[in-house]
């Protein structure tokens, strides 16, 4: 009995090894990216590439010391924010109409959303710039928000759906038959039930849309443009500033990688529409 | 109006009339016709004005460098656009390159996800590591692996190449759709793993005993009870993948700008280049509207395949 006691403790710390293994490989970029901040600029691009160093923090000074930073990162708070404001507005009415007044249409709806996210944006691309430049909205937040409300919104609908659906209908029965309207059964009721669902719809949403770079780079130059534009900026020539490039990249993406950490159980229960609880 | 639902309303109204039934159902279906018809309309609008407009374009011969000659040249552009060797060159991209990043991400997804739903020490640490390259933003990916990672000289692949001895690559260079692909998935591994890693947890624990009892090995335990576990999630992870694979752009636009010649060109990037390069609005169109066709070809076939796993659940 022994032996196989060992037997499964050898597995044990040999899977956790190759588990840990796997893990730091694929956050290793990551890592490099956070560590390459705190180095100046010579170190980045030394050869070969150095693990130990001074740490500095110059690089962080020098970004916000240039105010271009704040405009785009404001950029990137205001378009997600409002985005998903606007999407979650557009997105519960018509969730709660079809998980709980459900017709043979509903489900045909339901795939059509979704394939109007399959439409690639590259094939609007053209229409949507010049609609865009004869309403004024080239380069404006607004149009931004306009934009990933949109492409949004199908996700959401689906997200918040799979959520209210698992909603017991008699609860919502009996708050009818107290006499409450539809938008007091939403306000009062389906809110607080299933705000942890809600609330992961949202974070999503706003991951997608401070993370989206297709629109962002080709519909702003520079008032609207968001962090992805500003981060895709350092793609140019004459842009070698590796140390920067890290220290704007991580202050892009802490926010979203700390969202995201918090909030991976909820996401993956909406992501996958349900079919992961 | 789904059965569940008609019972309900009869249990309700049994005390009241058959048509006051009947007025409080529409009364219903009244509000929450309202309630989808914003986020119908919306969407509607959004797909058929540009689609629209983009069909009318693609008819056009209509470059923005020479506005105010606008004729009509009926499918010239599809003609152009189609037998333009950087179509051949993008549609076989963009093929080659959502097939790869899916095989590898559910490949890697299934594997990795296995195996942490082993039990050792500090898994919710590894679990939160694993999932992070999703949360990045595609170019911040796309620079790091091209500055940091990937650059001959002074990247971390080619300190380690040259740690074993081996000439350093130029990856961009040499395997430059290799790059693509493996920077992609990097995204897009994470995601299968967040998805199927919770999947694992819903696994039903005794029938895994009983068939090890049975004496099955962990090979057929894989093959004939975890496997078939995860196949509608994986089916979810095949159809959101292809929805964001079909248009990958900032890892290219970022890194390779789709070269060197059309290597690295997918179709999104090659109307991109058409459009607001070459100022080509009328061939531009037309592309669209081929990887519009090409996308729902796709959609229609995935819908078909897992669309009905999706609804029809619960």
């Amino acid at each position: 009995m022994l032996t196989l006691k060992q037997a499964r403790q050898l597995r044990t710390v040999l899977l956790g090894t190759l588990g840990w293994l796997v893990a730091l490989i694929i956050f290793f970029p990551i890592f490099w990216m956070i560590l390459t901040s705190f180095k100046t600029e010579i170190e980045a691009f030394s050869s070969p590439p150095q693990l130990f160093f001074m740490p500095t923090l110059e690089n962080y000074i020098e970004i916000n010391s240039r105010s271009s930073y704040l405009t785009y990162a404001w950029n990137s708070v205001v378009v997600s924010f409002g985005s998903t404001f606007i999407g979650m507005l557009l997105a519960v009415p018509a969730a709660y109409s079809m998980a709980f007044f459900e017709t043979k249409r509903t489900k045909s709806t339901l795939l059509w959303m979704l394939s109007t996210k399959m439409l690639p944006p590259v094939g609007v691309l053209v229409p949507i710039y010049l609609l865009f430049k004869d309403f004024g909205l080239l380069d404006t937040r607004t149009g931004l928000i306009i934009i990933y409300t949109l492409i949004n919104l199908p996700i959401m609908v689906w997200m918040i759906y799979t959520y209210f659906k698992e909603i017991p209908k008699d609860i919502l029965e009996a708050a009818r038959l107290d006499g409450a309207t539809p938008i007091q059964e939403i306000v009062r009721v389906l809110l607080p039930i299933s705000k942890g669902g809600l609330a992961s719809t949202v974070l999503l949403a706003l991951i997608l849309s401070w993370n989206e770079a297709f629109w962002s780079l080709n519909l702003t130059a520079s008032t609207a443009a968001p962090l992805t534009a500003l981060v895709a900026s350092y793609s140019s020539p004459e842009g070698l500033f590796w140390a920067k490039l890290s220290a704007v990249s991580t202050l892009a993406c802490a926010p979203i990688l700390i969202f995201g950490w918090l909030s991976q159980k909820q996401l993956v229960r909406g992501l996958s529409f349900g079919a992961v609880k | 109006m789904s059965i569940s639902n008609l019972q309900v309303d009869k249990a309700t109204g049994a005390e009241g009339s058959a048509s006051s039934v009947k007025s409080q159902n529409r009364q219903k279906s009244r509000i929450s016709l309202a309630m989808v018809s914003p986020s119908v309309l919306v969407l509607l609008v959004w797909m058929i004005v540009p689609l629209a407009m983009t069909i009318y374009f693609s008819l056009i011969r209509y470059n923005l460098l020479y506005p105010g000659d606008e004729p009509f040249v009926g499918l010239e552009n599809y003609y152009y656009f189609l037998t333009d060797e950087g179509f051949a060159a993008g549609a076989f991209n963009t093929l080659y390159l959502v097939l790869s990043v899916l095989a590898i991400s559910v490949i890697f997804g299934v594997l990795i996800a296995v195996l942490v739903d082993n039990d050792f020490w500090g898994r919710g640490i590894v679990r939160v590591l694993l999932i992070s390259p999703f949360f990045i933003m595609p170019t911040v990916t796309a620079l790091v692996w091209k500055n940091l990672l990937l650059h001959p000289v002074s990247g971390v692949f080619a300190a380690v190449w040259r740690f074993f001895g081996a000439q350093p690559v130029d990856w961009f260079a040499e395997y430059p759709m290799g790059a693509i692909i493996m920077i992609v998935s990097w995204q897009w591994v994470p995601f299968a793993v967040l998805l199927l890693m919770t999947a694992m947890q819903s696994l039903d624990q005794e029938q895994k005993d009983a068939a090890r009892l049975d004496g099955a090995g962990p090979l057929a335990i894989f093959w004939h009870i975890t496997l078939p576990h995860l196949m509608r999630p994986i089916a979810v992870v095949v159809m959101i993948e292809t929805i964001f694979l079909l248009s990958v752009f900032a890892e290219i636009f970022t890194t390779t700008g789709g070269g060197p010649g059309y290597a690295t060109t997918n179709l999104a990037f090659l109307i991109y280049t058409q459009a607001l390069l070459q100022f080509d609005v009328g061939m531009a169109s037309a592309g669209g509207l081929v990887a519009v066709i090409i996308a729902n070809i796709a959609a229609f076939i995935l819908i078909r395949i897992i669309g009905k796993n999706l609804t029809d659940k619960q």
